[in-house]
């Protein structure tokens, strides 16, 4: 087996820095990090920030492809550090920088507040009339495999950013609502629990909403996640372009079911054994 | 509380033309957009020309200014431009109505993209623009002679 302690080749890692109240402008700094087999672009940055300049910041949270917060622009690509290995992108030189298309709060941190706003903007949550069934359930909705397969892809998104970095669009035109934001849009559409869909219409239909996207399909590229953005964008116009001429099948939002049985169960289920444990009042 | 600075990292047109991965479907976005503005400036340009009969200028019968060899390569750019644009054209529409790219699947290592779906329709429709490209270069070079 190969030592996985073994210091493979030193890689050169040229880092954007920034620090907001001293630098006018960014500029590159360059750290020698001896990589080893198996060793994240994160990894790399630890070492950097324990034994070469503890002053570097960026941001991460898991470490494993989950939380969303170490989105960079590594050898020129938005992607994950934790989620890279440097010798698998690096010979020997490795650029590092920010997330472009976000500002820059210091070092490699960018300031996602306008992707989250611009999330937000789009009720990314299950919108329905019976508002009071959503916020105290007395029953549960039922959807099938199917239903839940119409949507399942665009739920894996971890917010990440990446997208929005890699988005030729949205780096002209800021106010463009980005890939992120609208395949969210698109996974609650597609949800039959959810019945908001006219109103995200409002702002998916807008000036700057889906159709500045014209499928450069960078954000698809870029995802550490395969959400494919771009897949959930074109079928968002599809239903925009269905509503607006009013030729989009008309559903209602599932109806709750009160109490079990309702959803048919298969009728050879064993009955549950009995509780071993009282939850406590 | 003090104002923080922060550094606007937006690449602008810069981001337009490069940065990100450089996909082929990148590469047709941009040319898309180019021979799109080509093809208006083109028009307008038509309507100024054309405008100039009313003064009594014509700029484009024989041995006018437009017999010269630089606008018979302009005029072709032109239709380059105008085939390129409309066959992508088409694709960007059946794409963009959600055709071509796919349903929704389940993301497994390593992903597959509505990209790659829709990738065979990008290379038919570039075979088709340059067959067209193919018939009026060789008319171009005909009226040349
Ligand atoms: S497909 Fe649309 S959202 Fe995705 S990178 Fe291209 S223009 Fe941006
Ligand atoms: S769609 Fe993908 S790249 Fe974009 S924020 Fe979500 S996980 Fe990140
Ligand atoms: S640290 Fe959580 S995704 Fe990279």
């Amino acid at each position: 087996m190969a030592d996985s302690n073994k210091t493979v080749r030193d890689v050169k890692f040229h880092v954007t820095r920034y620090n907001p109240e001293t630098d006018a402008a960014p500029y590159v700094k360059t750290y020698t990090v001896p990589v080893r087999e198996g060793m994240t672009v994160l990894d790399g940055l630890h070492y950097i920030k324990e034994n070469l300049d503890g002053s570097l910041a960026w941001r991460f949270s898991c470490r494993m492809g989950i939380c969303g917060s170490c989105g960079m622009l590594l050898n020129g690509r938005p992607t994950l550090a934790c989620n890279t290995q440097i010798l698998h992108i690096a010979e020997t030189q490795l650029t590092v920088g920010p997330l472009p298309n976000f500002d820059i709060i210091r070092d490699l941190v960018p300031d996602l507040m306008s992707m989250f706003e611009k999330h937000r903007s789009l009720k990314p949550y299950v919108v329905r009339a019976d508002e009071a069934e959503v916020n105290d359930p007395a029953g549960e909705f039922y959807q099938t495999p199917e239903q839940l397969e119409a949507y399942l892809q665009f739920t894996y998104c971890i917010k990440c950013g990446c997208c929005m970095a890699a988005c030729p669009t949205l780096a002209t035109d800021a106010r463009y609502l980005g890939p992120m934001p609208l395949s969210a849009a698109q996974r609650y559409n597609q949800d039959t629990r959810d019945d908001g869909r006219p109103q995200r219409n409002q702002v998916t239909g807008s000036a700057h909403g889906a159709f500045r996207c014209h499928y450069a399909g960078e954000c698809s590229r870029a995802c550490p996640k395969g959400v494919d953005p771009a897949k959930a964008i074109q079928h968002l116009k599809r239903r925009l372009v269905l509503d607006y001429l009013r030729l989009a099948r008309r559903k209602k939002a599932c109806q709750k079911l009160h109490g079990p049985g309702q959803g048919q169960p298969p009728g050879n289920i064993p009955a549950a054994p009995p509780k071993t444990v009282t939850p406590s009042a | 509380m003090a104002q923080i600075n922060r550094h606007d990292n937006r690449l602008g047109l810069w981001g337009w033309l490069g940065g990100g991965r450089w996909g082929i479907e990148r590469y047709a976005y941009i040319l898309h957009r180019l021979t799109g503005l080509g093809v208006l400036f083109y028009f307008l340009m038509h309507i100024v020309v054309t405008s100039l009969r009313a003064f009594g200028v014509y700029l484009w019968i024989e041995g006018g200014v437009f017999h010269q060899p630089i606008f018979r390569v302009g005029e072709f750019l032109v239709y380059a431009a105008f085939a390129y644009h409309a066959f992508n054209g088409i694709r960007l529409v059946l794409v963009e109505l959600g055709f071509a790219v796919g349903a929704p699947i389940e993301p497994v290592y390593p992903y597959k993209t509505s990209l790659d779906v829709q990738r065979p329709l990008l290379i038919v429709m570039m075979i088709l623009a340059a067959i067209f490209l193919a018939v009026g270069g060789y008319e171009a070079i005909g009226l040349a002679r």
